[in-house]
């Protein structure tokens, strides 16, 4: 087993790496940028170093830095958390080539499922459905008209080697695909470095559910239940759930099978998980993220797994007997952000105040605290608040309980639309969808 | 009788880029320039018509919530 394992991240999930670190007896070592010298994750690592200045690329994307920072203080594996450099599959290389081990999937597993084009293609390979769309890069308007003519509008434009839904555009009609397309492969280029833009069938009011698997070191994959994640703005999670809500049998057996031949055709090592558009009795593939997801949380209060350690165990090539087991009880998480609760715009600021809540079945990962600071130049994530009950109703009951008890002052944050939205009809009803947030969001305004 | 407005950032943030110039003439509605902020790209637009009198940030400049971006005069 490793000794010294080094957190390549910040925030919530760093301490949340450290704490079965600990449990393991593994030595957490942290890095931290200027911006986060008092954060809870600095104080709770067994060792932790300043690495930079508080701009990423300067801090926690500095590839070189961190290099030479586990060659300099023996590392011998590396935890990368979510974002950041989790699913850069060069500097996964560049650990292993330094004599570390990188706590995730194979390097060519990450750069095979990394770009959105070629995920698909590999997928519709294994027998998993797809979006219908582009197979290949669009490449100017006429190009895509001919393909937005072939699936009929609405479609999604997205930038191939894109995540977290930035750079991701709804198109309804040709006028607006030609303004769309002015702009997209330039954009795509600036934000993730390749101009290369697919174009899907967009289906408005599909719910996004995920599959959460565990690929074995012995190569076996399984699949340890689902989330719905169909809360969003922006075209990202707000809130996640498992089980996902009045979710067909037949859909459901019908995910769980794609999710592990998904992970079968790539030779899935670790956690990792892989995403759906549901509407009705269809579904599709969307992504695969190859790293630990923000929501991992759920999972594991359904299951009673430790999902970073089963990280952790796979890595070191410790053999894993995991029964898959029977979702017990029902979770939901609400990302708590920095941000407006009627614009969602970010909203950075010094947190005066900061009293989590607790009580039975509550969990908080949270990676700030009292008298600390939100910097602009992270994402606006302060804490995962999570209930557990033994039905979808208790566990609702627990969380809008928990979201009014939550104190934060001095910052704007977004519980006051979790307080608003666990309490309407149509989320305690399970009839949410993607849509749903920016309707009741509108309706606040 | 001339109005001068001065656009203020809302939030603590980073210049991204500047779409006009000192003297350029804009229309209500039409985007100013582009801040960074918690890993989001966010549009300042003009509030009104007018010209742009004086740019006080430039590309890369890091702001305080509250900081003057610049001043149009309303049209």
């Amino acid at each position: 087993m490793f000794s010294r394992v080094l957190v390549a991240n910040r925030g919530e999930i760093a301490r949340r790496v450290i704490r079965t670190l600990r449990s393991m007896g593994i030595t957490s070592v942290a890095v931290y940028s200027e911006a986060d010298a008092s954060l809870p994750f600095v104080q709770e690592a067994d060792e932790a170093y300043l690495i930079g200045p508080a701009s990423p690329s300067q801090s926690y994307l500095d590839t070189t830095k961190l290099l030479a920072f586990v060659a300099d203080q023996r590392i011998d594996a590396v935890h990368p958390g979510y974002g950041f450099l989790s699913e850069n599959f060069r500097f996964a290389q560049a650990v292993s080539d330094a004599g570390a081990t990188w706590i995730g999937p194979a390097p060519a597993t990450i750069e095979a499922m990394g770009d959105k084009i070629n995920s698909k293609n590999l997928m519709a390979a294994a027998q998993v459905p797809v979006a219908r769309g582009s197979h290949n890069p669009v490449s100017g308007f006429d190009d895509a008209l001919a393909l937005c003519r072939e699936i009929g509008f609405p479609v999604m434009v997205k930038p191939s080697a894109g995540g977290g839904g930035i750079g991701m555009s709804v198109v309804r009609d040709e006028d607006q695909l030609r303004s769309v397309m002015t702009s997209a492969e330039a954009r795509a280029e600036r934000l993730f470095g390749s101009a290369s833009i697919l174009i899907e069938e967009f289906l408005p009011d599909a719910r996004h559910i995920e599959v959460q698997i565990l690929g074995t070191a012995q190569g076996e994959v399984l699949a340890l239940g689902e989330r719905d994640c169909s809360i969003q703005r922006r075209h990202q999670k707000l809130l996640e759930e498992s089980p996902a809500p009045n979710l067909p049998a037949e859909v459901h057996s019908g995910l769980v099978e794609a999710a592990v031949r998904a992970g079968e055709a790539v030779d899935y090592r670790g956690v990792g998980t892989v995403e759906f558009l549901v509407s009705g009795d269809k579904f599709m593939f969307l992504e695969m993220n190859t790293r630990l997801q923000v929501e991992h949380p759920v999972t594991e209060l359904v299951t009673g797994l430790d999902l970073v350690e089963a990280q952790i165990l796979v890595a070191a090539g410790e053999r894993l007997t995991v029964q898959v087991p029977e979702p017990s009880g029902h979770a939901i998480e609400v990302r708590v952000c920095a941000e407006d609760p009627v614009t969602f715009l970010p909203r950075p600021g010094s947190i005066e105040r900061w009293e989590e809540p607790q009580g039975e079945g509550i969990r908080v990962d949270s990676g700030y605290a009292s008298c600390t600071t939100v910097s602009p130049h992270y994402d606006p994530l302060l804490a995962k608040l999570c209930a557990w009950g033994e039905t979808r109703e208790q566990a609702r009951a627990r969380l809008v309980a928990a979201v009014d008890e939550f104190v934060v002052e001095g910052l704007t944050t977004n519980l006051p639309l979790f307080a608003d939205l666990l309490r309407s009809e149509v989320f305690i009803s399970g009839a949410h969808h993607t849509a749903t947030l920016g309707s009741l969001a509108k309706a606040r305004a | 009788m001339t109005n001068q407005r001065e656009i203020r950032t809302e939030m603590a943030a980073n210049v991204w880029q500047i779409a006009v110039n000192t003297g350029q003439v804009v229309s209500r509605g039409e985007e100013l320039m582009v801040l960074e902020s918690m890993k989001m790209e966010i549009p300042v637009v003009a509030p009104c018509d007018g010209t742009v009198v004086s740019i006080t940030v430039e590309s890369g400049t890091t702001l305080a919530q509250g900081d003057l971006l610049l001043t149009l005069e309303e049209s």
